[in-house]
């Protein structure tokens, strides 16, 4: 995004778990800082070093070290590049528990221990979980180069602390991940997606609790797009628009996708789904366009993944990534867009649009304001008003981003003292001399 | 004067269940074909071919008076007639042959279409029922032979427009204006109905079916027929040897300086221009 620049003069690319130790071992005794380094795809400004601390690049550990094909479980250095893990275990007919969306950079650049440092979230956490319940087992390099081994593949072990739960979402402040052991669901035989249009929010929760019933296990995502979010995806050509007549009177979008085991089954079953939804009473739906190809699955993908590259496109984005209740989404987002035009920011020269997407099955929000430039004005009408908002519904100032750089000052708005205080004392214990990434997460 | 009759439009669209073309095509083990167990979809200038009918009838709204969605496979064909019909066409034909058996050949699928001609013709109760608009594909994606449409106009000695990237029907002239697409431009035609349109990518973008029209489409007819019904023999003419893939590509290799640059490049036969 260029709003982080690094000032480091030297990377390291160790090729082993053991050249790992003996760097870190050798920084320790030196307190010199260590940012560890995946893909660099993150949006806080988390694998960014914040003075000169040394760069510790994962990218040449990049071996599968086993997968099995019976139990679905995947064993690979930290470095190996998520979608080559995709592919790896394409052809035994399984998939990767996370997706960051299939036509963004991400997924072909960031790494998977990059993802779990991090616990990435993304589009397929509503069927599969968090990366703290796929992820098995961790080989983490600690602070003073001590290798915790943890590389087990079972799924339950329930002895003492479950300490690798710790460095899952650390993001590198607790030590180097090197090595992940990852269950991988099997792949779905058949998908299908669906872009229904609503004639308000407030249709949405409603309607999710009835796709839920319906759909039951086949539904593997269900997206929300506000107008203004569909209106930019759709003038920077990510994917085919739906026609005027279908969009007309829609104050919002809901992309639903199903995966499944029999094609005719879940066709059946969302048919149905579809039949009620138009037949109803009081519709919840407008209208909606129903996948009739691979190529259109994709297409209507796109109009939701390529929010991003349009947000991007279109100006200088401010992206929050927020956890609160399902029904305050839109609340938030037109709250935000008030604030702004009360404090007169709302105009071509400062925020052109406040747009709202994201996963409703997961309660994550992502709210983008969208400048003409970065300007302190908008910076200081944004922070704290956006963080005092999300903490006054209880949510989380990051749902799957992360707190990286960017976001250390906020933490105690997601935090309690009581939290951060035991955290410090964590840090304190595993890096006392915080040569790991230091200035994130915690100041 | 008398006002003439209003000039009624029949337009018949054939259309074909093919692979789609976001799967890797795989040939089987024998090299006789392709792997079909893999996703199939509308073949994509087919899908251009009903959505071009469709506009012409938003534009010409009542004189279209039909659009005819015709299509020659197994029974799964029948998907692809439903999308065409939720997109718009008003009924479909289906002529169906056994899962087991190869797809037909532009000569047959184009007897096929015209022997479906010839039978609403026949069955038509006046000019205005007469069938004067077939649009379908270029080529399909699949054997990309590209020739039945014209082998079509040729059958039944009507007009052809080829490679359309543009259709303007004057139905009270039975006239069209289509622009073709040929190398390095456009061409400009004027053709008298009745008319043989084959489509290409320009023509338009195709809607998406909408959930509405998908649920209409459940009710509209489909007329079930079979070749023999038709008085048609699908015995293919043509003999496939092999099937194979194209060779592997090798991947190229990195050279440390300019002299060992030239030097491969020497050894591969190319040489300096001389001044």
């Amino acid at each position: 995004m260029g709003r982080y620049h690094g000032r480091s003069t030297t990377v390291l690319k160790p090729r082993s778990t053991h050249e790992v130790s003996q760097i870190l071992k050798w920084c320790n005794q030196r307190r010199i800082g260590v940012v560890p380094q995946g893909g660099n795809t993150g949006l806080v400004g988390g694998s960014v070093p914040v003075n000169n601390e040394i760069i510790l690049s994962l990218a040449n550990l990049n071996n599968v070290r086993s997968f099995d094909p019976v139990s679905g479980i995947l064993v690979a250095d930290a470095g190996c590049i998520l979608q080559s893990l995709t592919d790896y275990v394409a052809p035994h007919n399984h998939i990767m528990p996370v997706d960051l969306g299939a036509k963004g950079r991400h997924s072909h650049s960031c790494q998977i221990g990059g993802n779990v440092a991090t616990n990435a979230g993304g589009l397929r956490l509503l069927r599969y979980g968090s990366l703290h319940g796929t992820v098995l087992g961790l080989e983490v390099v600690l602070p003073d180069g001590t290798i915790l081994d943890q590389l087990t593949t079972l799924r339950k072990d329930n002895t003492g602390y479950d300490l690798k739960q710790l460095f899952i979402g650390a993001e590198g402040t607790l030590g180097v991940i090197t090595a992940v052991s990852i269950l991988t669901p099997p792949a779905p035989q058949a998908s299908n997606n669906v872009v229904l249009a609503l004639p308000s929010f407030d249709n949405v929760l409603p309607l999710y609790q009835t796709v839920k019933r319906q759909l039951s296990e086949i539904l593997s995502a269900f997206e929300f797009i506000d107008r203004t979010a569909y209106d930019l995806a759709v003038k920077h050509g990510q994917g085919r628009a739906l026609t005027e007549e279908d969009v007309e009177g829609a104050e919002c979008f809901v992309l639903i996708e199903t995966s499944g085991g029999r094609r005719e089954h879940d066709e059946e079953k969302l048919n149905d789904l579809l039949e009620s939804l138009l037949t109803a009473e009081k519709p919840l739906v407008n209208t909606g366009v129903l996948a009739q190809s691979p190529s259109q699955f994709s297409s209507l993908w796109a109009l939701r993944e390529g929010v991003t590259e349009a947000v991007s496109k279109e100006g200088k984005p401010y992206k929050y990534d927020i956890s609160i209740p399902l029904s305050t989404f839109q609340s938030v987002v037109d709250g935000t867009r008030e604030h702004l035009r009360s404090k007169g920011l709302l105009h071509d020269k400062a925020v052109k649009y406040v747009i709202g997407y994201g996963h409703v099955g997961d309660g994550n929000l992502h709210l983008n304001i969208i400048a003409d430039s970065y300007l302190p004005e908008i910076e200081a009408a944004l922070e704290p008003y956006i963080y005092e908002v999300v903490a006054s519904h209880r949510g989380s100032i990051s749902a799957e981003h992360g707190i990286g750089a960017m976001k250390t000052h906020a933490l105690h708005y997601s935090k309690s003292p009581v939290a951060i205080e035991l955290m410090k004392k964590i840090k304190h214990v595993l890096d006392p001399n915080g040569i790991m990434n230091p200035g994130k997460v915690l100041e | 004067m008398r006002p003439s009759a209003i000039r009624l439009l029949n337009i018949l669209v054939p259309v074909k269940r093919a692979v789609d073309y976001a799967v890797k095509i795989r040939v089987n083990p024998q090299q006789t074909g392709i792997d079909a167990n893999v996703k199939h979809s509308m073949n994509p200038f087919d899908e251009i071919a009903v959505e071009e009918a469709v506009r012409l009838r938003e534009k010409l709204s009542a004189k279209v008076k039909s659009i005819t969605a015709l299509t020659i496979g197994p029974a799964k064909s029948a998907d692809t007639l439903r999308t065409a019909l939720a997109m718009g066409a008003d009924s479909g034909v289906h002529v169906e042959i056994p899962e087991s058996s190869s797809s037909p050949e532009p000569l047959a699928v184009a007897k096929t279409i015209r022997a479906i001609i010839e039978r609403k013709n026949k069955d038509a109760k006046s000019e205005e029922d007469k069938v004067d608009l077939v649009i379908l594909g270029k080529q399909a994606i699949d054997d990309d032979l590209g020739v039945t449409g014209q082998m079509l106009a040729g059958l039944l000695g009507w007009s052809q427009a080829t490679f359309a990237s543009k259709v303007e029907i004057d139905t009270d002239k039975k006239e069209a204006l289509v622009v073709r697409e040929i190398d390095g431009g456009a061409e400009e035609i004027k053709c008298r109905l009745p008319l043989v349109v084959t489509t290409d990518l320009r023509l338009n973008e195709p809607r998406y079916a909408s959930l509405p029209n998908i649920m209409k489409a459940k009710k509209k007819p489909v007329e079930k027929l079979t070749p023999v019904d038709l008085g048609l023999d699908y015995t293919p003419q043509l003999e496939t040897l092999r099937v194979a893939e194209p060779p592997k590509r090798v991947g190229g290799g990195k050279v440390a300086t300019v002299d060992e640059l030239l030097a491969k490049l020497k050894d591969a036969g190319f040489e300096a221009v001389k001044a």
